[in-house]
């Protein structure tokens, strides 16, 4: 058994000319929440879908808990509960009956179990009371929640969750990640992905950050926070006494009119600049660090832009 | 080690519980069927009412109803071969892989995972019970109207004959298992189809065009050459089965033909189905 929960090597994804995942080098270690974050379009669900064997790689390979996929699909995906690029359902039967559809699509899966499972899965998503309902009839919000009420009908090794707080209201979100926490508490290594590093970021214990298809960082939360280039901002009326500070410390100052900006290098702590400007008798208006936080990586790995891509 | 047993026996019919489970309680599917057995009914009704035609005129056995009832189920069935029952299959067999594509439960039905070729065997299997189910709301509605407005006795067969009502069930129910063999090519072609897209209503359009097309090269006589080939060569051939003694080369050459059509669109669904990428 390795420990290791998702690993993929060189996954490749193409669409016609575009590569919507591209040389993919995820490494997912047990029991660990990994945030799965990126922009719309940057290639996350497509990742899925190659890693639960719906979509098949253009190139690359993949180990799922161990196994090979697609090769070991059967024995692999009963312990894997997912839910991809949104809930699913029949909306002419309740929701109830939606999950006993879908379990008994797997013949490993055990019948005598089966109605238990299933209301203790709703339960667990605070369904019960709209057990009975068409689906049909569920607002966006109950659909997610059946969503992942039939990730969780049986015990799992991995759940892979697409954007499971789409669609839900801030207390819906709170309670997903509360469900997170308590499955990882249990055991269960959860691959989470999102387009809102907010939502998950207090959940996870491991993030990988995607771009236009690639994965341009991964590692634990602190490994992640080391990349960000951290940068420091002052307000001065002593403008060239304060470069002059920068210059000292190494900081490549640079001048923007109404303030001073520098990129902290090597350990050099905020702290240590302030004393060194105030040492010099520079006076300051405000001074500011960025770059400390993981917003600040992902935007900076990112792009801050509102455009797609294609 | 792992939270989930998976080497336990594998439970390959549970599926087909749940599917049939799924055709059956859909409102559509008991529409359908309410609309097929309105076609036996309002043969008996129209005849009733205007007296019957002369002989030799309309659907086969049409003037024979006035003499006797059950003659409404093999009315109604030659009425419904060419057209209402391939319109049923046509929404059965074209929604069986898009409709579920289109509604998104077919990922999750893959990452159950249920296995393409399991899933593919039992849509087909279901798109047969709901043909099934088809012609026999047929024959018995038939039987029931026909009971209802005409007389019933013994039943004259083709041949001269005269069976009694218990064989007449034998024979209707032989009539009901030869109209659903006639549909099974069809029914393989919609399952073909329907691995093609996720737009359910397209697949039904298709598999219908389909049907027609078919009837359509077999009625062309510049196309003589094809004839035996098409699907829907044989579905006038159950009129062998009302003869004493029956028989049944006609039942063996659907049986070849249907079973040839079955193989192909069968293999061809199998090779694009479990070769595509599942992305809706
Ligand atoms: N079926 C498809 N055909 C063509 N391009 C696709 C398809 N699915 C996704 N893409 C493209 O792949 C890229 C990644 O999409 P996706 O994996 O859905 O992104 P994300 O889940 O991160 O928002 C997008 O540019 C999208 O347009
Ligand atoms: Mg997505």
């Amino acid at each position: 058994m390795t420990d290791r929960a998702i690993e993929t090597v060189g996954l490749v994804k193409t669409f016609g000319q575009q590569r919507a995942v591209d040389d993919l080098a995820l490494d997912v270690p047990r029991g660990a929440v990994f945030g799965f974050l990126g922009p719309n379009g940057s290639g996350k669900t497509t990742t899925i879908r190659m890693l639960l064997g719906l979509a098949s790689p253009s190139a690359g390979e993949i180990r799922l808990l161990g196994e090979t996929m697609p090769g070991r699909i059967g024995a692999v995906l009963p312990r894997v509960g997912a839910l991809v690029e949104g809930p699913a359902a029949y909306p002419f039967l309740s929701g109830r009956n939606s999950l006993h559809r879908l379990d008994a699509a797997d013949p490993r899966s055990d019948p005598k179990t089966r109605r238990q499972r299933v209301d203790r899965a709703l339960e667990r998503v605070g369904l019960q009371a709209a057990a009975k309902k068409r689906s049909g009839a569920y607002s966006l919000g109950m659909k997610q929640r059946l969503g992942l009420a039939a990730a969780l009908v049986r015990p799992r090794d991995l759940l892979i969750l697409d954007e499971p707080t789409n669609g839900l209201d801030p207390q819906g979100t709170r309670e997903v990640r509360n469900l997170i926490r308590a499955l990882a508490a249990d055991g269960t290594t959860v691959f989470v992905s999102s387009h809102l590093l907010s939502e998950i970021e207090q959940v996870c214990t491991h993030a990988g950050i995607m771009s236009a298809g690639r994965l341009v960082a991964q590692g634990t939360l602190d490994q992640l926070r080391q990349l960000g280039t951290r940068r420091i901002t002052v307000q001065t009326p002593d403008a060239s006494e304060a470069a002059a500070v920068f210059a000292r410390l190494g900081l490549d100052p640079v001048d923007r009119g109404d303030h001073l900006e520098g990129e902290l290098r090597d350990g050099l702590q905020v702290e240590d600049v302030a004393a060194a400007l105030v040492g010099d008798g520079v006076r300051l208006r405000g001074l500011s660090a960025s770059g400390q936080t993981l917003e600040d990586l992902f935007v900076a790995l990112t792009g801050e832009g509102f455009d797609v891509r294609g | 080690m792992s939270a989930v047993e998976t080497q336990r026996p594998a439970r390959p019919f549970a599926l087909l519980g749940s599917e049939l489970a799924l055709v059956f309680r859909r409102r559509r599917t008991w529409a359908m069927l309410a609309a097929l057995a309105l076609i036996p009914i309002l043969i008996a009704v129209a005849v009733r009412v205007t007296g019957g035609p002369p002989s030799g005129r309309g659907p086969a056995f049409l003037a024979s109803i006035t003499e006797n009832g059950l003659f409404v189920s093999f009315t109604a069935l030659v009425v419904s071969i060419p057209l209402f029952l391939p319109l049923t299959v046509g929404v059965v067999a074209g929604d069986s892989i898009a409709g579920e594509a289109n509604l998104g439960t077919l990922r999750y039905l893959l990452a159950a995972p249920v296995g393409r070729l399991r899933l593919l065997a039992v849509k087909f299997a279901s798109i047969v019970v709901f043909l099934f189910a088809a012609s026999l709301v047929i024959v018995v509605a038939g039987a029931a109207i026909g009971a209802a407005l005409f007389p019933v006795g013994p039943v004259t067969l083709l041949s001269g004959d005269t069976i009694g009502t218990g064989e007449y069930l034998g024979r209707a129910l032989l009539l009901v298992l030869y109209s659903t063999l006639s549909l099974l090519g069809l029914g393989a072609v919609g399952l073909f189809i329907s691995t093609l897209t996720t737009v359910p209503i397209g697949a039904m359009a298709a598999t219908v065009v389909a049907a027609g097309a078919a009837q359509i090269v077999d009625a062309l006589p510049q196309l003589e050459a094809l004839h035996p080939f098409m699907f829907s060569h044989h579905w006038f051939g159950f009129g062998d089965l009302l003869r004493q003694p029956i028989d049944w080369s006609g039942f063996q050459d659907n049986a070849l033909l249907q079973l040839g059509w079955v193989v192909v669109f069968g293999a061809l669904a199998v090779g694009r189905f479990t070769t595509k990428d599942v992305l809706s």
